[in-house]
């Protein structure tokens, strides 16, 4: 009888997570910003109609980073869970907080049963009734959950951005400013990413009960 | 959080989610209609729709009766279903509130998961397999039975559609009235209406058809100054969901009584 190769525990972690990451740092980031009236969410994606950032609920929104149909996935099973807890309770009960912990669970469990983890990052963001109520969720392949105040970036190139973020976001910002600060950070100091090349989405308090709006990159960032 | 194998998945479905997870409503069996009649649950009565130049009004009166008794003064029958299109109901109030709420989640459900709308067509058969649904209550005396409108965004107008009790669904080419007062209340509209109405005219028709079902049906409810409420109109047109406020449906009731009382 042959032996099956041992292969230590922390080692196998480390294969399947250098395997998500290279996934991951393939495809092109995105970041959100908050602002005061809520949260701009910016995506380099060449694509008009394969979504990155998406609505969950009225005041939640979803966007992922890495394999299309797996993070895909992931946004119709949280807008399920969402319906369904807002159909069983009420809407105001949905937040993000749960939300993203289901998320983490689903990815934690996957990233250490199944054949191979799911390369994909997502961010988990809310807007509150008022803006210190504005939540934000970056969550890891392996169900690592990182909640975020001011801004977030996710996927290739993630640590970077958010470094320019940093330097760059002040509080009180409006629309617009945050929404060219994220292209920006998004495009670093030496590219700049053509308006076709951006989905942009708007999680406002100011958009009635569903916050969730997606922004023409051309039309906006034109003004 | 709710994850299923690619043959189970039940797809942008509301309703069949429900059922894969065991959260479906449990529909009543074994109840006669007359222990049905002897719980006096509350019905909601009449509601008018009709097209006019640039899309349909809804409009629907405020009572629910428990027998002869009203039960409730200020209750919404005619809500936004979505964005572009509205559903008014007749009948038990208790399943038709649960019916329309399960339709308009439905249609956001939908259009989340598919990050597109249905077409109003699509909707309208939704609505319809719903109230089919209902059909071992509506055998009880639950019957409920909808209007549903809205403005089609594809084919640029407004349609209607009215609905019986088995799920049977008829589209409608001027207007429809439901409910009790339906006979009166459909009568002022089919003598008042002409094709391409404006807005206002379609609405000031649609405040006179509950008038007259008010006036000549006790289940529906008149505008009720001394509390300050009005029906629900609302119209639906190319940008959307509009419902009228409360002043502007005052003043059009203080027309229609001055006009009453100088006859």
């Amino acid at each position: 009888m042959s032996m099956p190769f041992y292969v230590a525990p922390e080692q196998m972690m480390k294969d399947r997570a250098d395997y998500a990451r290279k996934g991951i740092a393939r495809g092109r980031a995105l970041v959100a910003v908050r602002y005061n009236d809520g949260i701009v969410i910016v995506a380099e994606n060449a694509s008009q109609t394969l979504r990155k950032v998406s609505e969950i609920y009225d005041r939640i929104a979803f966007a992922g980073v890495g394999k299309y149909n797996e993070f895909d996935q992931l946004r119709v099973a949280g807008v399920r869970a969402a319906d369904l807890k807002g159909f069983q309770y009420s809407r105001d009960d949905v937040d993000a907080r749960s939300l993203a912990n289901s998320y983490a669970q689903m990815l934690g469990t996957i990233f250490t049963h199944e054949m191979k983890p799911m390369e994909v990052e997502i961010l988990v963001a809310e807007v509150g009734l008022e803006s210190h109520g504005d939540q934000m969720f970056h969550i890891l392949y392996d169900g690592t959950v990182v909640d975020e105040r001011n801004y977030a970036a996710i996927g290739g190139d993630a640590e970077s951005i958010e470094t320019r973020l940093a330097d760059t976001w002040t509080d009180g910002l409006d629309r617009l400013a945050a929404l060219r600060l994220g292209v920006a950070a998004l495009g670093g100091p030496d590219r700049e990413i053509p308006s076709t090349d951006l989905e942009i989405a708007d999680l406002s308090r100011n958009n009635g009960r569903r916050c969730f709006h997606r922004l023409d990159a051309v039309t906006v960032l034109a003004d | 959080m709710p994850l299923f194998s690619t043959g189970e998945d039940p797809g942008s479905s509301f309703p069949e989610l429900l059922r894969r997870v065991g959260m479906a409503p449990v529909q009543p069996t074994g109840v006669s209609t007359d222990l049905m009649r002897e719980l006096s649950l509350p019905h909601a009565t009449t509601c008018v729709a009709l097209r006019y130049a640039d899309g349909v009004v809804m409009a629907g009166d405020r009572r629910a009766t428990s027998g002869n008794l009203i039960s409730h003064r200020a209750m919404e029958k005619v809500v936004e279903a979505d964005r572009h299109s509205g559903v008014a109901i007749a009948g038990a109030a208790g399943a038709a509130m649960e019916m329309v709420r399960l339709f308009q989640l439905q249609l956001e459900h939908y259009e989340k998961v598919e990050g597109t709308s249905l077409s109003l067509e699509g909707k309208a058969n939704q609505l319809s397999m719903m109230v089919r649904g209902n059909l071992q209550a509506a055998m009880m005396g639950m019957v409920v039975v909808p209007i549903f409108g809205g403005y089609d965004l594809r084919r640029e107008c407004g349609r209607l559609w009215d609905y019986d009790a088995t799920g049977g669904r008829y589209e409608e080419r001027d207007y429809v009235a439901t409910g009790s007062g339906s006979l009166h209340a459909g009568t002022v509209i089919k003598v008042g209406f002409r094709d391409d109405l404006s807005r206002d005219d379609a609405v000031d028709l649609a405040a006179r058809a509950l008038w007259e079902a008010a006036d000549a049906d006790s289940a529906t409810g008149g505008p009720d100054v001394l509390r300050g409420i009005y029906p629900v109109v609302a119209t639906i047109d190319a940008t959307g969901w509009t419902r009228l406020d409360d002043d502007d449906l005052a003043a059009r009731y203080a027309a229609i009584i001055e006009e009453v009382r100088s006859r």
